[in-house]
């Protein structure tokens, strides 16, 4: 079957099995691999991707069914080739070890900025809870988010004072 | 409650500071992690590249009567198709363990555990081979299974390995430390004994990224390339060597990005050989990485000792001796990574951090239809298991004599003035100062204060434990006079070059899972030769581009390695003196080095940096007589010794009385690991650590049913913490440097996973003495809190 779809602002066309999921569209026919593979039971989140702008775990979703919709990665996160703050939070505040798990929590943690600029702890914990990392026992990841979260609202302080 | 500390941007740049050496530094890796940009196994893809998947065994235990490929071999996009007699017709159907024993590639005979790999199919991609796994006609005739390590010795048992000729019986092997009779001695003049049997379940490390390999034979040159998730490439590269019989420079072994290790990704597992085997007879590339399910039904698992710990001490809390016997289920195949000599790995440091008379311990493991391993996730070679059972028994000793935990174990540490101490079972702790971690830790706490509280819920029968443990690991194997693993000694090589205009490349034979090499090595060099981290590029990970060496496990990188990079780096500082003293025309004596530069003695005008002594190596110019040209080293570093870190830590858990569920209030976690090189991977490792110690602790179990199915073969069963079971975490540091290793490191990076356990059991076994409980065993789910608060405590296996 054929399916279309726009993937980080760019539309694709491909001929695909009805069955391909779309963690596997998305790595092995568009090579986009920072998007991973890890438990095939929605446990794990590593393959977590936007579509229309929510949070799926793309290894649950058929490439079917985000036919004719938005698909956001975590190459599609830098606009413009500047970091968005989540990705430098992730660094500034050692928020990733291996990086396996890394792409999807930066996913989520986007998602949960865009609807709550100034989460509190609890609610940061309670949005990557169905996500699993094995090597920074989640409170760095915790400081990442709020670092994006702090200097999100400092720059915007600046921009409407500018 | 405590707060998550506001990060300040300055807080994150020590080294700018300080631009040389250690101290907190972002990541060198970080950069392409972020962005996507990390190249695991999984994302090689290489033209005409194909797909392996693997058939394995629906049983625990039974024979192979017939395998029917034909209908496999005629399914959609299907190029290949291989079962166990194949293999056999080319004498690779079996290949070693790093434990000496034999493992099935794919079987022949029989299954001998669920998961056990029976045939493989390569096709076109990943859904046609796996669609034509389930075309694969097995025909087996069900045998019983031995499932509970009890009974693997009973006389009726049913005999596991009748592929090992002559073998009538499912022992593996004996083992002691110790001396048995001065124990015994002990234990008949002390006031009290302590017994208790403690149980140390099989755990799975399941990082995020599963096993997997990409085989790339070239048959005209006689070339195999692998990448593969390994942690340990070049001795990889020697086994496969000696299994498939490819001259070893005709193989080359990548490891790339990995997804995560903790010890999973040490062994050889036969999926690795199949891709080899699938690309020579395909003369194309091919993938096999495994889905989750085969990663925890059939990778290298850890733990299953079921142990029986006995303490002496005096009536007043003086420890004499500690004595254990522990019964040690290997699974199918004895697939334990572990140095030669040491079958049971280092357990032997179960005398933990006290001065002791005496000691001894007696093992008997065995073979169970279950998946092979042993020795995984995070565990410092079995010191996890030593560790438990010390910290265990010790706070079993505690309530026994109605002391504090804290106060009994500081009544006995080794003191400072002991070091080098020699253990009743022989290990030489090089350097410790336990009491100031043990009470910095109590401090952070606010120990009384909790001890205070406590009792105020207590009154209100509200369940509230607090739980220390306080451990000693040995890590950084090994002196090679005592460890080799199949012959290999656990040497590690480094090479270091400095460029022409003062950049640098050093290349390490181990291999980072996640734990910051490209930085913290950076930053050894750098504090040694005074080149910026940011101009030194780590090479690892693949053995046409590394020095030789065993690889990255049992917190051996920093020890071994880094020592290798501290020294290669003295060494061609070495050289650029002689340089120097040309360039300023003095002798070598009236050089002194101020760092990343060489000037003369009493004269801070005259010097000259690395920089422009890498210059001149590589320049026209003279250089003094004797001096080659180049800038460069290698070198191949033996310790001398392992390293001990240790640390002290507090748990305080809250018990619902209601629901029997056990919540980790907080986590206060003291760690000395010597000189710090980079304080916030450190502190990152650690918490890590101590996220795999809630998981062990609260939730994760590999557990088998009767007929030997396994019940954790999805994250959907085997539960690993999320954010919302683990607290904030609560770290603090003390430091006493190695007195062997050249900038005083120890390893850490698994002892987190090795002390926070006991710490966890002992909370909550504290909250629950109210109900008259001295011991409950892992995994303490509601449910078997709630059995044990109605007195019904039973081991889980």
């Amino acid at each position: 079957m054929q399916v279309t779809m726009t993937v980080n602002d760019v539309e694709v066309t491909r001929e695909i099995e009805g069955r391909l999921l779309l963690v596997h569209f998305l790595r092995d026919v568009l090579a986009l691999t920072g998007t991973h593979w890890g438990c095939d039971t929605s446990n794990c989140g590593t393959c977590v991707v936007w579509l229309d702008g929510e949070p799926v775990k793309s290894c649950t979703v058929l490439a079917a069914m985000a036919g004719g919709h938005e698909v956001r990665t975590v190459e599609g996160l830098a606009k413009n080739g500047e970091l968005d703050p989540i990705q430098e939070g992730f660094m500034q505040c050692h928020g990733l070890q291996c990086g396996f798990c890394t792409p999807g929590m930066m996913m989520t943690c986007r998602a949960l900025l865009d609807r709550n600029p100034d989460p509190t702890d609890a609610e940061i914990r309670d949005a990557i809870s169905g996500q699993i990392c094995r090597c920074t026992g989640y409170s760095t990841i915790v400081r990442s988010v709020r670092w994006a979260s702090v200097h999100e609202a400092a720059s915007s302080r600046q921009e409407a004072s500018a | 409650m405590t707060t998550v500390q506001e990060p300040k941007f300055s807080e994150f740049h020590d080294n700018d500071q300080k631009p040389v050496g250690f101290g907190r530094m972002l990541r060198k890796e970080d950069p392409r992690f972020i962005r996507g940009r990390g190249r695991y196994t999984d994302d090689i893809q290489l033209p005409g590249m194909l797909h392996l998947a693997i058939l394995r065994s629906p049983f625990a235990h039974a024979r192979i009567v017939s395998v029917d490929t034909s209908a496999a071999e005629a399914s959609p996009g299907v190029k290949l198709v291989v079962t166990g007699a194949m293999l056999a017709e080319k004498g690779l159907a079996w290949m070693p363990t790093l434990s000496n024993d034999v493992q099935a590639v794919l079987a022949t005979d029989k299954v001998r555990f669920q998961g056990q790999e029976v045939a493989f199919v390569v096709a076109d991609d990943r859904y046609h081979a796996r669609d034509a796994l389930e075309l694969i006609d097995v025909d087996y005739e069900v045998l019983e299974p031995v499932v509970d390590a009890r009974r693997a010795l009973a006389e009726d048992a049913p005999l596991i390995r009748d592929d090992l000729q002559g073998k009538e019986n499912n022992h593996v092997f004996d083992w002691e430390t110790g001396d048995e009779a001065a124990t015994e001695a002990v234990f008949a003049s002390a006031d009290v004994v302590v017994q208790q049997d403690i149980v140390y379940p099989r755990v799975h490390p399941a990082p995020m990224e599963t096993c997997g390999a990409v085989a790339d034979f070239d048959a005209v040159e006689g070339k195999l390339k692998l990448w593969s998730t390994t942690q340990a490439p070049h001795a990889h590269r020697t086994l496969y060597a000696i299994v498939a019989g490819i001259p070893e420079h005709k193989i080359q072994v990548i490891s790339p990005d990995i997804g995560g290790g903790f010890g999973n990704k040490v062994p050889i597992y036969p999926g690795y050989v199949c891709a080899i085997v699938g690309s020579i007879l395909t003369g194309k590339p091919v993938k096999w990485m495994e889905d989750r399910s085969e990663n925890l039904i059939s990778t290298g698992f850890a733990r299953d000792y079921i142990m029986r710990g006995e303490i002496a001490a005096t009536r007043d809390g003086k420890i004499l001796a500690i004595r254990t016997n522990v019964l040690a289920d290997h699974g199918a195949f004895n697939g334990t990574a572990a140095p030669v000599k040491y079958p049971a790995g280092f357990f032997g440091v179960f005398t933990g951090s006290y001065d002791l008379q005496a000691a001894y311990c007696k093992m008997t493991a065995v073979y169970t239809n279950k998946a092979p391993g042993g020795v995984a996730y995070a565990c410092s070679f079995r010191i996890t298991e030593a560790v438990y059972l010390v910290e265990r028994i010790v706070d079993c000793l505690a309530d026994e004599l109605n002391m504090d935990p804290a106060e009994l174990r500081i009544k006995n540490f080794i003191q400072p003035d002991q070091f080098p101490y020699e253990t009743k079972t022989g290990w030489v702790y090089d350097s410790g100062n336990y009491e100031p971690t043990m009470r910095l830790a109590m401090d952070m706490a606010g120990y009384a204060e909790l001890r205070k509280e406590q009792e105020e819920k207590r009154a209100r029968g509200e369940l509230m434990g607090i739980g220390i443990a306080f451990f000693t690991e040995a890590v950084g194997a090994g002196p090679r006079k005592d460890m080799d693993i199949l012959g290999l000694g656990m040497a590690d090589g480094c090479e270091l070059r400095v460029h022409p205009t003062g950049k640098a490349v050093v290349r390490l034979s181990v291999q980072t899972q996640g734990q910051g090499h490209e930085t913290t090595f950076a930053q050894i060099v750098a504090e040694e030769i005074g080149i910026p981290p940011a101009d030194i590029e780590v090479v690892h990970g693949d053995t046409d581009q590394t020095p030789f060496g065993l690889g990255t496990y049992g917190s051996r990188s920093t020890p071994v390695s880094g020592a290798a990079a501290a020294l290669v780096a003295r060494k061609v500082r070495d050289k650029a003196q002689l340089i120097a003293s040309g360039m300023l025309e003095v002798s070598v004596a009236d050089l002194e080095w101020v760092k990343g530069a060489f000037q003369v003695k009493g004269d801070p005008g005259k010097s000259v940096t690395i920089q422009d002594i890498a210059f001149r190596a590589h320049g026209a110019g003279d250089l003094p007589d004797g001096v080659e040209g180049g800038l460069e080293a290698q070198i191949c570093y033996n310790p001398s010794n392992l390293t001990y870190p240790h640390g002290a830590y507090i748990c305080v858990v809250d018990i619902d009385p209601g629901t029997a569920q056990v919540k980790v209030r907080r986590f206060i976690a003291v760690d000395d690991c010597g000189t710090r090189i980079n304080p916030m991977i450190i502190e990152g490792q650690v918490h890590g650590g101590l996220t795999d110690g809630v998981g062990m602790a609260l939730m994760e179990m590999i557990a088998f049913d009767e007929d030997g199915n396994c019940l954790g073969a999805s994250l959907m069963d085997y539960l690993i913490p999320t954010s919302l079971e683990v607290p904030d975490w609560e770290t603090g540091f003390t430091v006493t440097p190695s007195p062997h290793h050249p900038i005083g490191a120890k390893g850490v990076g698994e002892s987190a996973t090795v002390g926070s356990p006991p710490a966890i059991v002992n909370a909550v076994v504290d909250a629950l003495k109210p109900f008259g409980i001295r011991h409950a065993d892992m995994p303490l789910t509601p449910s078997r809190v709630w059995d044990a608060m109605r007195g019904r405590a039973t081991p889980p296996i």
